[in-house]
């Protein structure tokens, strides 16, 4: 079985965020970036799943060559190979067009995603590549097996789950509890560094979304403390000052 | 042109999210001066469709096909992408939800849309088409311009409240066409909570952490939702340790909720628990330490053991009312 696994490059999420150049650009200075934690998922399934059954993983980025460390510990983690088109991933349309100009040049059985990018957090790019290779797409996926042809998902809806089967090929977002995450050993991390990485060059340029400006959030004011002794209080104040009972 | 509003349905009635998307498509037809349309897949009585216009839909378009009874994504984008050809939709405006994400995002490829998810504000229409949307999981916000002629907006809770009038919506049957290949994706089982009230539609939440020591004592939890007719959720660690189900879990790993109300007990506000609570309105920490970092995001904080605060708010709760 072939495997595509996209994966993000983005901020630590304990990072703070800020920006720069009067608000337009993240500001990068001091930021450690890792592996999207939902791409961690699907990296870490699709490794289980070649472990268990045989096949390759390959791991596509699109973005600048700042994300080559990022690619790197994926190929550490267990990947055979990966692919960056170089280009800034600024709209989910554009980063779309890409992995489905990958995917139609090598045919995978399985594309395996996120459910969102934590940067962006829009929870798309899966949705628009099935529908671009014409192809199911299913978010967010809790659970996935493989059997001969046909992929058995569990997905999870408000309140509960969905238990869903389809034939691959198959578009994935995916989210936990599918697979344990994988920490990179020292044979990896050295067999990572001979493992092929091929850079590509995008094809067309067109951008559905634009970001004019960035906006940090108005800070919070002081919390009010209320005693614990007179707990009762915080019901009357929820229902007179902040009115939201 | 025209707007249009994807509606959900949740145990035979129309979701609360979904009213708000509804009232902000009004709003955005206002502003483009013409109406908003309703989209409702699946068999639901027509009293229920007929009053989307007090929150401003001028019409419902209703496919009552009952292979749309159950939400299959590929065939809702479908439908939907029909829908807006139908009624030259330039916009549509969807809540947020698992299925409303994944049938936005095929619908944007198969229309060409623009799309802007987590959307928090009306659009600037001033110049161009802006709308502002919440990123990196609440701790920043983006300006985005929708380059494209339509445009899909996801909008969060709690970002639009329609305003009711006495107005009634025409309902007006749909049968776009099906194909076989939309419902490739076979829906095998649903396992689903009833009753309960959904986490991501509810007003208010209750949510329990470590703190709380084992799920044992999860009964002041529910009964301090009960009184407040709220949610339950809980933090990462509750879920990883099957204390409560999975979906209950919000945060940077789980989901994303902005209730009116969001009361934290024994949680200790790790920056990935925060992010997915992060832009609800008024925050309660009840912890016993003081300098746990849920304070630091808190609107009212009380510094005790919740074995002992959390049942006398339930009292004052039922006392209330
Ligand atoms: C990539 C990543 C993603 C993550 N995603 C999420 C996520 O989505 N959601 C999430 O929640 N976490 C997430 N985490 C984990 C997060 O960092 C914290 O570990 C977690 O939120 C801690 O849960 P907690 O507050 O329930 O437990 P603890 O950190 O153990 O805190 C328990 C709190 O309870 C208080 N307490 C103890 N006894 C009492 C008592 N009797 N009365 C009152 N208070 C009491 C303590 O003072 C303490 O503050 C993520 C972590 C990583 C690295
Ligand atoms: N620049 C990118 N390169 C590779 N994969 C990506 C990129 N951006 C998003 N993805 C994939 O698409 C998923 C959903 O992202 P998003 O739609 O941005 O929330 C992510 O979890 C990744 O698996």
């Amino acid at each position: 079985m072939k495997i595509l696994v996209c994966i993000t490059h983005v901020p630590d999420t304990t990072t703070k965020i800020s920006f720069t150049d009067n608000n337009t650009k993240l500001n990068k200075a001091g930021v450690q970036f890792i592996t999207g934690p939902y791409d961690d998922y699907a990296l870490s399934r699709a490794i289980e799943l070649k472990e268990a059954s045989g096949g390759t993983v390959t791991v596509l980025n699109v973005g600048l060559a700042e994300t080559e460390p990022t690619i790197r510990k994926a190929l550490a983690v267990g990947a055979d190979d990966a692919i960056r088109v170089n280009a800034e991933p600024t709209d989910a349309f554009f980063v779309a067009t890409q992995i489905a100009s990958i995917a139609k040049q090598n045919t995978y059985d399985l594309i395996l995603m996120g459910r969102e990018s934590i940067d962006f957090n829009s929870g798309q790019v899966h949705g628009l590549v099935g529908e671009m290779l014409g192809i199911p797409s299913v978010s967010p996926v809790m659970k996935l097996d493989i059997e001969g042809t046909t992929a058995k998902l569990s997905r999870e809806i408000e309140g509960g789950k969905e238990q869903l089967e389809v034939s691959l090929p198959l578009v994935a977002g995916c989210q936990e509890p599918i697979a344990e995450w994988k920490i990179p050993n020292m044979r990896g991390i050295m067999t990572a560094r001979t493992k092929p990485l091929k850079v590509v060059e995008p094809t067309g340029k067109e951008e559905l979304t634009t970001v004019t400006k960035y906006e940090l959030p108005a800070p919070k004011g002081a919390c009010k403390m209320i005693p614990a002794e007179e707990a009762e209080k915080l019901i009357t104040l929820l229902r007179t000052e902040a009115k939201v009972l | 042109m025209s707007i249009l509003a994807f509606v959900e349905i949740a145990e035979g009635a129309i979701k609360k999210t979904s009213q708000e998307a509804v009232g902000y498509a009004a709003e955005v037809a206002r502003m483009r001066n013409t109406t908003a349309t309703a989209v409702v897949l699946g068999e639901i009585a027509s009293a229920e469709l007929e009053n989307l216009g007090r929150i401003g839909a001028a019409k419902v378009l209703q496919a009552a096909d009952s292979r749309l009874n159950e939400g299959n994504i590929q065939a809702y984008a479908n439908v939907l992408a029909q829908a807006v050809e139908k009624e030259n939709a330039e916009v549509v405006v969807l809540a947020k939800s698992s299925l409303g994400d994944a049938v936005a995002a095929r619908l944007a490829a198969k229309i060409k849309a623009s799309l802007a998810s987590n959307a928090v504000e009306l659009p600037d229409t001033s110049n161009g088409f802006i709308v502002k949307r919440s990123i990196y999981t609440g701790k920043a916000f983006a300006y985005t311009e929708m380059n494209s002629d339509k445009k899909i907006i996801a909008i969060k809770k709690n970002v639009y409240t329609p305003a009711e009038t006495e107005n009634k919506a025409s309902v007006e049957a749909f049968s776009p066409t099906l194909q076989e290949a939309d419902f490739n994706v076979k829906i095998k089982e649903t396992v689903k909570a009833t009753g309960d009230i959904l986490l991501p539609e509810a007003d208010i939440v209750v949510s329990g952490g470590r703190g709380l020591k084992g799920p044992e004592n999860w009964g002041i939890i529910e009964e301090l939702a009960g009184a407040l007719g709220a949610a339950t959720a809980c933090s990462k660690p509750v879920s990883d340790l099957d204390w409560r189900p999975h979906h209950e879990h919000v945060g940077q790993t789980g989901i994303k909720i902005s209730p009116n109300l969001y009361i934290a007990v024994g949680i200790s506000g790790a920056i990935q628990h925060l992010a997915g609570v992060n832009s609800s309105r008024v925050i309660v920490a009840i912890n016993k330490d003081a300098d746990a970092p849920f304070f630091k995001a808190a609107d009212y904080g009380i510094v005790g053991d919740a074995f002992d605060v959390v049942p006398r708010l339930t009292k004052a709760v039922k006392e209330l009312k």
